[in-house]
């Protein structure tokens, strides 16, 4: 029974966690590929002081966005692996 | 005091730290020398990445290749590209392979795939990307001396090797780590002084990420668009908006240098040198932020630099330079063949334009754009001093690194743990320290005498990791069903396509005239250029490894539990992997 429960907490957390990775990746993809290149022209039309949105998302924000995603993962990570470790004491007693 | 002794006394100073590092922290262990003993904290980890990462080519060259070879926002692909594969090491690569446990990328590979041809072809795979990356920092330690010292090339080159022998030898990677934060804040002094200076110069703001959007000093029109117009009046195209090649082109360009990043092995054992699998996702987001300090400055100073050069081409009349006018650094940089101006219509005056029939400045080297950057803006001599020491903390920091990753494959990978598995841990750490002299020995050998391929190296460094590593960490790490097999069919196809495509068209080992493609774009597979070709090589190696991997046997029971090792929540692990103990 308690083995039952421990595989299907293990499966929600990996569930979990790939959830998180495919949401980061999906803003990770768009900033970059989709801001910076594939939609540059239409984001050019709107400015930002003297940058051109598109540039702007191509040689800056892309940057300071992957900076964010990285330490967005790394605390979210941290408390899935908190709340797993809460879990398992709270079944262990 | 003149230039030449201020700029020996802050190189001289520099170089005194590095050596007084390596000596108070001495590798006294294998797990020293391969990962400074598990105990680097993440905020230093990341710090010493960066330094790592930043190589002569990201400091000295990167801005005048954004600001000249690229004309402007075709450059963004180095910045994405450099910038974006930290996003893929730190959410798919660094953390597991760092609770993994072991000292190098082959390691992993050949426990993975258990199988030591999977380890073996790491190992080349690796040695192929790291020794063809360092020859790029061995000529750029080289050139640095000769330009700033006044020294001739071989006497730079023959110093720089004696101090990274001194520490990487002595010191493995527990030197090397704290070198390269003393380096990291070396370089990066040198590289945003210049750069806060011109943007208050040019926009009266000091932070160049905000001033690149700025208005000019004292005007209403932003910098971005003044550059824009006048380039365009001289007959170039828009720095904001021409595309490098097609959209697909900025698309797998971008995309290569990412995956090429995110398996690039000298940057993936620096995670395995902090304390637990949480730190190594921090450092990650860390090495970024000191990363990100010089890639948003260096769009700035592409900017502001180019600017800068066609203003001092245009007199305030509108007309043409004069010759006898030219300023003082022109005639200086002239002389090391980076500048050079030929009269071609003898009326006096040198014309800038984008016509090669009537450009009169002949030569114009992108590394001129960050050298000369102090000069063309007028910044005292202490800064030109310190952008030489800037340049020479780069190119060691990552050829340190680099020499760790070759030297640590093969006194580990393939001694320790292929071929005499029964030596004992003094053994294999002197094993590793003559690996490294050996390395270093190596590196300044093919820095004296560059191959002919030594142009294109760096990005073909790029090519191979991504098409290689990359593709056999990935599914080493997510795809349960990857056998042996189809991992080492895998990497060999993912090389091979990467390499010949890059071969037809720069030439078998890039010697000219052995090209049986030639390097016309027209003949560029969808447009695709050589060096944007990690991406094809690395989609061709997935698409072998899971067809192989389908119809040969699958991997055995071990393989599972050491994903299911890797996958668990991290601070439930136990202390080593199965099988580990062996």
């Amino acid at each position: 029974m308690a083995e039952d429960k421990n595989v299907e907490r293990r499966q929600q957390f990996a569930a979990r966690v790939r959830s998180l990775m495919l949401r980061l990746l999906v803003v990770w993809f768009v900033v970059s590929f989709g801001f910076g290149i594939l939609l540059v022209e239409p984001l050019n039309e709107i400015r930002l002081g003297g940058y051109k949105l598109g540039f702007w998302f191509a040689q800056q924000g892309s940057i300071f966005i992957f900076i964010a995603l990285i330490f967005a993962f790394s605390s979210v990570m941290t408390r899935l692996e908190r709340d797993y470790v809460d879990g398992e004491k709270e079944s262990g007693k | 005091m003149s230039l030449t002794v201020l700029t020996y006394l802050v190189v001289g100073f520099t170089f005194a730290l590095y050596i007084g590092i390596a000596i108070a922290t001495r590798a006294s262990s294998t797990k020293d020398f391969y990962v400074a003993d598990g105990g680097v904290h993440p905020v230093a980890n990341g710090m010493a990445t960066a330094a790592d990462w930043m190589s002569a080519a990201s400091f000295i060259s990167m801005a005048g290749l954004i600001a000249l070879s690229y004309n402007g926002y075709g450059g963004s692909v180095f910045l994405m590209g450099w910038t974006g594969g930290y996003v893929l090491l730190a959410l798919l690569i660094a953390p597991y392979l760092r609770k993994y446990g072991k000292y190098t990328v082959p390691d992993f590979i050949g426990e993975r795939y258990y199988s030591d041809t999977a380890r073996v072809v790491a190992v080349i795979c690796l040695i192929l990307c790291s020794v063809t990356y360092v020859i790029g920092q061995m000529k750029g330690v080289g050139v640095a001396f000769s330009r700033f010292l006044e020294t001739d090339y071989e006497t730079g080159l023959g110093i720089g090797m004696f101090i990274v022998f001194f520490y990487a030898v002595l010191g493995g990677m527990k030197g090397i780590t704290y070198t390269q934060i003393a380096q990291y804040v070396v370089l990066i002094t040198a590289y945003t002084i210049p750069a806060i200076f011109i943007s208050l110069q040019l926009t009266g703001n000091p932070l160049p990420q905000l001033g690149l959007g700025s208005t000019l000093a004292g005007s209403d029109v932003y910098l971005l668009d003044k550059l824009d117009m006048i380039l365009v009046d001289l007959g170039f195209q828009e720095y904001t908006t021409t595309l490098r090649g097609s959209t697909l082109n900025m698309m797998a360009f971008t995309a290569s240098l990412m995956i090429g990043t995110a398996g690039l092995p000298h940057v993936i054992i620096r995670f395995f040198t902090v304390p637990s699998v949480a730190a190594a996702r921090r450092s990650a987001g860390w090495a970024l932020v000191f990363i990100a300090f010089l890639y948003t400055t260096a769009p700035a100073i592409a900017v502001m630099a180019r600017l800068n050069i066609v203003d001092t081409m245009q007199q305030s009349d509108g007309q043409a330079l004069l010759i006898e006018e030219k300023p003082a650094w022109f005639e200086k940089w002239e002389q090391t063949g980076l500048l050079r101006v030929e009269d071609l219509n003898g009326d006096g005056r040198i014309e800038y334009t984008a016509d090669p029939e009537t450009n009169e400045l002949t030569k114009l080297d992108n590394d001129i754009l960050v050298l000369a950057n102090p000069e063309i803006a007028q910044l005292p001599n202490w800064v030109i001093a310190l952008v030489a020491a800037g340049g020479l903390a780069a190119a060691l920091s990552t050829a340190a690194g680099l020499l760790l990753a070759i030297s640590s494959a093969i006194s580990h990978d393939l001694l320790k743990s292929t071929y005499m598995p029964s030596i004992s841990e003094k053994a294999e750490l002197r094993a590793s320290r003559i690996a490294m002299a050996a390395a270093v020995l190596g590196a300044g050998y093919l820095g004296l005498n560059p191959p002919g391929f030594a142009a294109g190296t760096v990005a073909l460094a790029f090519g191979l990791a991504a098409s290689s590593l990359f593709p056999a960490l990935l599914m080493g790490i997510f795809a349960r069903r990857v056998n042996r097999e189809g991992a080492v069919a895998g990497m060999l196809a993912g090389i091979s396509v990467t390499l010949l495509y890059v071969f037809q068209h720069k030439g078998i080992m890039f010697i000219p005239g052995t090209s049986f493609l030639g390097g016309m774009s027209p003949n560029w597979f969808f447009g695709i250029e050589p060096n944007a070709f990690g991406v094809v090589g690395a989609i061709v190696n997935f698409v072998v490894a899971f067809t192989v991997s389908r119809v040969s046997a699958p991997p055995p029971s071990e393989v599972e539990e050491l994903l299911e090792f890797l996958h668990e929540p991290s601070s439930v692990a136990s202390q080593a992997p199965p099988g580990a103990a062996h």
